[in-house]
């Protein structure tokens, strides 16, 4: 019952067939969602490159933020949009069991990266740079926290579909799902690099 | 449940048995009654609830509207306290952007988008669903501030520092932030269903070169809207966190600027009255040809102004800055971007001009409302170049003269376009004509009170008078008898005739309910391709997906060139054309299903906004809600094919759904 | 209308996606070391297109834009090109990029 359930789901959602374009749906839909992101991102780096310099109190931007730590967990983020390809890869050659073991590596890297910020937050609030501490805390815990959400949100969706497809209940195509899942998680990457080098390389 | 349509044939429609989502929630299977609303995922159903509500908000808008000129109609006005004053027009400008304008656009746009490009429904059915439900919930969130505590009462662009935790203490800016934050999600979401469906779902044959204005137009503010809203995201957000959580952003006495909120506010904000404008461009352009009975002149510059005006109109947001403190190079470089953008509006209006020219002029209402566009927004536009001007800005800004201004274009051009819709698309969604006589008084008084009521504006204006001041005297109105004080009386007048107007159109409404006549299928001898369907269309709009080979499809399916006297001659009737495609109706069409989870997961967006106000256990709850509601969207299977435009294969199998349960 | 299926171009096999990743380490790793070492002038420069080389790079390759339609690669610079623009355009009027 649910294998012709799916199958049909399958056959219905074929990407790419029967639209204008040759398009599927849901990968324009992705990258236009990916493209308005910019703008979101765009937005709240700009607010914290403006205010950076501006430190009515506490800690300057140079006497905080710890380099070498940033580099290992920008590493570690990196790292991960290169296991989510190989997820999507073995999805590709319908291999499940390859697909959830690199998804979820993917998502331990990712919550490695997560756990590092929240490492760094509780660094720096300890070192007297809090949320209404100024402008450059203000700014810097916006920008990097709602990155850290994006990413936490990408967690989330790594394990679902993990789990989804355990448990065989995909209703698109698998393929398709995993691709997705892997556009919006290399757009979290492509944010941090260049937080990186804004908010941390170029010196205020 | 799967609806499984066989027009045409005699069985009845077989009702499939739902699956059950998580081993606990089931589909929704009632198609009757208000079930049936709540859980559409029809875009023709939305369309209309978007309409419904639109509407609704109209009235409160204007009501917000009658009270500010109430209390402007005499000296010494009694009416409102200038704290009530300055939530008053907050509220009014805010509803009428966010809750009437963008939805009854995208009410015409839900409804006949897809009908114009030959589609069944749109890309994301439930997505569509979900758009709606968040605007609704966005729209109570935001009126809600009226019984909490008073409403947001900064503007309906909320500058900051004043909109900030030291000048506006009440929670009604909370309201206002939460309120437009779960209404840009809604429109963001919108605006990704329609280019996709715009981009993937045209009928075959339908080049985007064929495709109707209206639709051309409609694709174009969702490309602002995808691209704009982020951008007020942030703004609120950084509101928000200032507001509720102490961060800095707009204290000034931390180092902030000001302007900051200003440039963020504006980059969407522009952009924003383009999503205002086009779809009234885009009705008129589909209005004044069928009522002119001549083809629209200049078709790609007609659409290719349209896209210029949405890229443009991304480059000319600190026009209305320019008395902020920008400097004069800025200043000068948006003042010559501004001038610019008045050349692709332009062409369009020699186009619509050119149209009518020559033709053999029907005046309908709905043609009465166009043409009462062309020239009602030129007015408005011609006052807006002069605020292209920045010197002559530098005196206008905050003055009645903007009020005047947007008033023009926005009710005289958005406004007119709207009204143009409905009387010439009321027969395609009812079935029934709306009355021409009604629509008459409607139309006049309409004509009249706008003009009586921001006409005057111009002259309150350059004599002085600023936005927003609650109160005028005596001897602050000046001397002789067409002093301030005249001006303000005849356009609180103005107002009344105005509403008046608007009552027309809804005593038109119930009037048609309850005595029009059906309709015939094609009462306007009208060109694109939503008049090949029923009126209303059946629940998968066309018998058969149709084959476009022209621009203006469904004309070149009525008319013929003789080729001895090269004129057009009628070879069809409406009514020829419907009967052949039912008789070559497609043998199995499948719907998109009914969802309880749009309307699920909207209301816990609601809960889990309200929770920013009133504490984090809400936020949690509100928060649970709608994971609980993602996941049983996800995992809810899309038994019906979500869109199913192509035609019948060739060896007759039809895709077949899978029983269920 | 376009019947086309989607095809998925894999020009990239496991072990290509992996040298982009190698590269890309080696870029971040040459990114960190403007922290220790004096790159003078080049300083900005050399860090702005490094950040550039890497997002192309994980957008073309790892995103597959370089091979997808080009309609995406429309929607999405679009977007990012609108971004660059009113962004910059907001920070220049507060003199941000004057010294």
């Amino acid at each position: 019952m649910a294998d012709t359930a799916l199958h049909a789901a399958d056959h219905a959602s074929d990407h790419g067939h029967h639209s204008s374009t040759g398009l599927s749906n849901n990968k324009l839909a992705m990258w236009l969602f990916l493209g308005s992101e910019c703008l979101l991102f765009g937005g709240l780096i700009s607010t914290y490159m403006l205010y950076r310099g501006r430190v009515s109190d506490g800690p300057h931007p140079s006497q905080i933020y710890d380099i070498p730590f940033t580099s290992v967990s920008s590493f570690v983020l990196l790292m991960s949009s290169l296991t989510m390809v190989l997820a999507v890869t073995a999805a590709q050659r319908k291999d499940d069991r390859r697909t959830n073991l690199w998804l979820t590596v993917t998502a331990v890297l990712g919550a490695t990266f997560v756990g590092g910020q929240v490492y760094e937050f509780t660094t720096f609030i300890r070192e007297g740079l809090g949320f209404t501490t100024s402008l450059f805390g203000s700014s810097f815990y916006t920008l990097t926290g709602f990155h850290g959400v994006h990413v936490s949100v990408g967690v989330i969706f790594l394990l679902s579909t993990v789990g989804i497809i355990k448990k065989n209940k995909i209703t698109g195509n698998k393929s398709e799902v995993v691709e997705l899942v892997g556009l919006y998680w290399h757009f979290v990457d492509i944010v941090w690099i260049i937080i990186f080098t804004l908010v941390y390389l170029i010196p205020a | 449940m799967a609806i499984i349509e066989r027009p045409g044939s005699d069985t009845a429609p077989a009702v499939v048995t739902p699956s059950q989502t998580m081993g606990a929630v089931k589909r929704p299977v009632e198609t009757k009654g208000w079930k049936e609303w709540l859980f559409t995922v029809d875009h023709k159903k939305i369309g209309i609830m978007y309409g419904v509500v639109a509407m609704f908000f109209f009235v409160v808008g204007g009501i917000e509207a009658l009270l500010i000129r109430l209390q402007l109609a005499a000296p010494n006005g009694t009416i409102l306290s200038a704290d009530q004053y300055n939530q008053m027009f907050t509220m009014h400008g805010t509803t009428m952007v966010f809750l009437f304008a963008m939805p009854m656009a995208g009410a015409f746009a839900n409804y006949f988008l897809p009908l114009q490009i030959g589609a069944r429904d749109v890309a994301f059915p439930r997505l569509n669903a979900l758009s709606l439900w968040l605007l609704v919930a966005g729209g109570i969130v935001l009126n809600l501030s009226w019984f909490l505590g008073g409403a947001a009462d900064g503007g309906w662009f909320m500058y900051a520092p004043n909109s900030g935790p030291v000048f506006s203490p009440s929670n009604g800016v909370d309201y206002w932030i939460l309120g437009l934050q779960i209404a840009g999600v809604a429109s963001l979401i919108g605006s990704i269903n329609l280019i996709v469906t715009v981009l993937n779902m045209r009928a075959p044959g339908m080049s985007l070169m064929k495709m109707p204005v209206f639709t051309w137009m409609i694709l174009v503010v969702q490309f602002l809207l995808v691209f704009s809203l982020p951008v007020i995201t942030v703004a609120l957000v950084l509101l928000m966190f200032q507001r509720s959580y102490g961060a800095t952003f707009f204290d000034v006495s931390q180092g902030a600027d000001p302007l900051l909120w200003q440039h963020l506010f504006w980059i969407f904000g522009h952009p924003e009255v383009y999503v205002l404008i086009l779809p009234a461009f885009g009705i008129i352009s589909e209005v004044l040809p069928t009522f002119a009975r001549k083809p629209l002149f200049g078709y790609p510059f007609v659409v290719f102004s349209g896209a210029s005006i949405g890229l443009v109109g991304f480059g000319v947001w600190a026009h209305h800055m320019f008395a902020a403190g920008l400097g004069p190079v800025s200043v000068a470089v948006f003042s010559i971007a501004t001038m610019a953008i008045a050349i692709p509006t332009g062409v369009k209006i020699f186009n619509w001009l050119l149209t009518m020219w020559g033709g053999k002029i029907w005046y309908t209402t709905a043609m009465k409302f166009a043409i009462g566009l062309v020239i009602l927004f030129t007015v408005g536009g011609l006052s807006g170049v002069t605020h292209s001007v920045a010197p002559s800005d530098t005196q206008q800004t905050d003055t009645y003269y903007i009020v005047a201004h947007f008033h023009y274009v926005l009710f005289g051009g958005m406004v007119f376009g709207l009204f143009s819709g409905f009387y010439y698309w009321w027969p395609k969604v009812f079935g029934k004509l709306l009355n021409e006589k009604l629509g008459s008084w409607n139309f006049w008084l309409m004509v009249i009170g706008m003009n009586l009521t921001f006409g005057p504006m111009h002259i309150l204006g350059l004599q002085g008078q600023p936005r927003r001041m609650y109160i005028w005297t005596e001897a602050r109105a000046g001397e002789g008898f067409f002093n301030l004080g005249f001006w303000n009386l005849v356009a609180s007048i103005g107002s009344f005739i105005l509403a008046a107007g608007v009552l027309f159109f809804l005593i038109n409404v119930v009037y048609t309910a309850r005595k029009g006549k059906q309709a015939p299928l094609d009462p306007w001898d009208a060109r694109t391709l939503e008049w090949l369907t029923t009126s209303p269309p059946k629940p998968h709009n066309f018998d058969r997906i149709p084959v476009v080979h022209h621009l203006d499809e469904y004309f070149h399916r009525k008319y013929e060139e003789d080729t001895a006297t090269h004129t057009m001659k009628k070879v069809a009737e409406g009514e020829d054309l419907i009967r052949a495609e039912e008789e070559a109706a497609d043998s199995d069409i499948h719907l998109p299903s009914a969802s309880y989870w749009p309307i699920v997961l909207a209301f816990g967006v609601g809960v889990l906004c309200m929770g920013v106000i009133y504490g984090v256990p809400i936020m949690v709850l509100g928060a649970a809600i709608v994971l609980f509601a993602s996941y049983g969207w996800v995992l809810e299977p899309s038994v019906a094919e979500p869109i199913d435009f192509e035609p019948p294969s060739a060896d007759g199998s039809t895709k077949e759904i899978a029983p269920l349960g | 209308m376009s019947e086309t299926t989607e095809h998925h171009d894999h020009g990239m096999s496991d072990a290509g996606y992996i040298k982009i990743a190698l590269i890309l380490a080696a870029i971040t790793a040459l990114e960190v070391s403007t922290y220790y070492v004096d790159f003078g002038p080049l300083f900005m420069p050399s860090l702005m297109i490094m950040m550039i080389v890497k997002f192309v790079m994980v957008v073309s390759y790892f995103m597959h834009l370089k091979f997808d339609s080009k309609i995406f690669s429309f929607l999405f610079y679009t977007g990012l090109a609108l971004a660059l623009f009113v962004y910059i355009v907001a920070l220049a009027t507060f003199k941000f990029f004057i010294a």
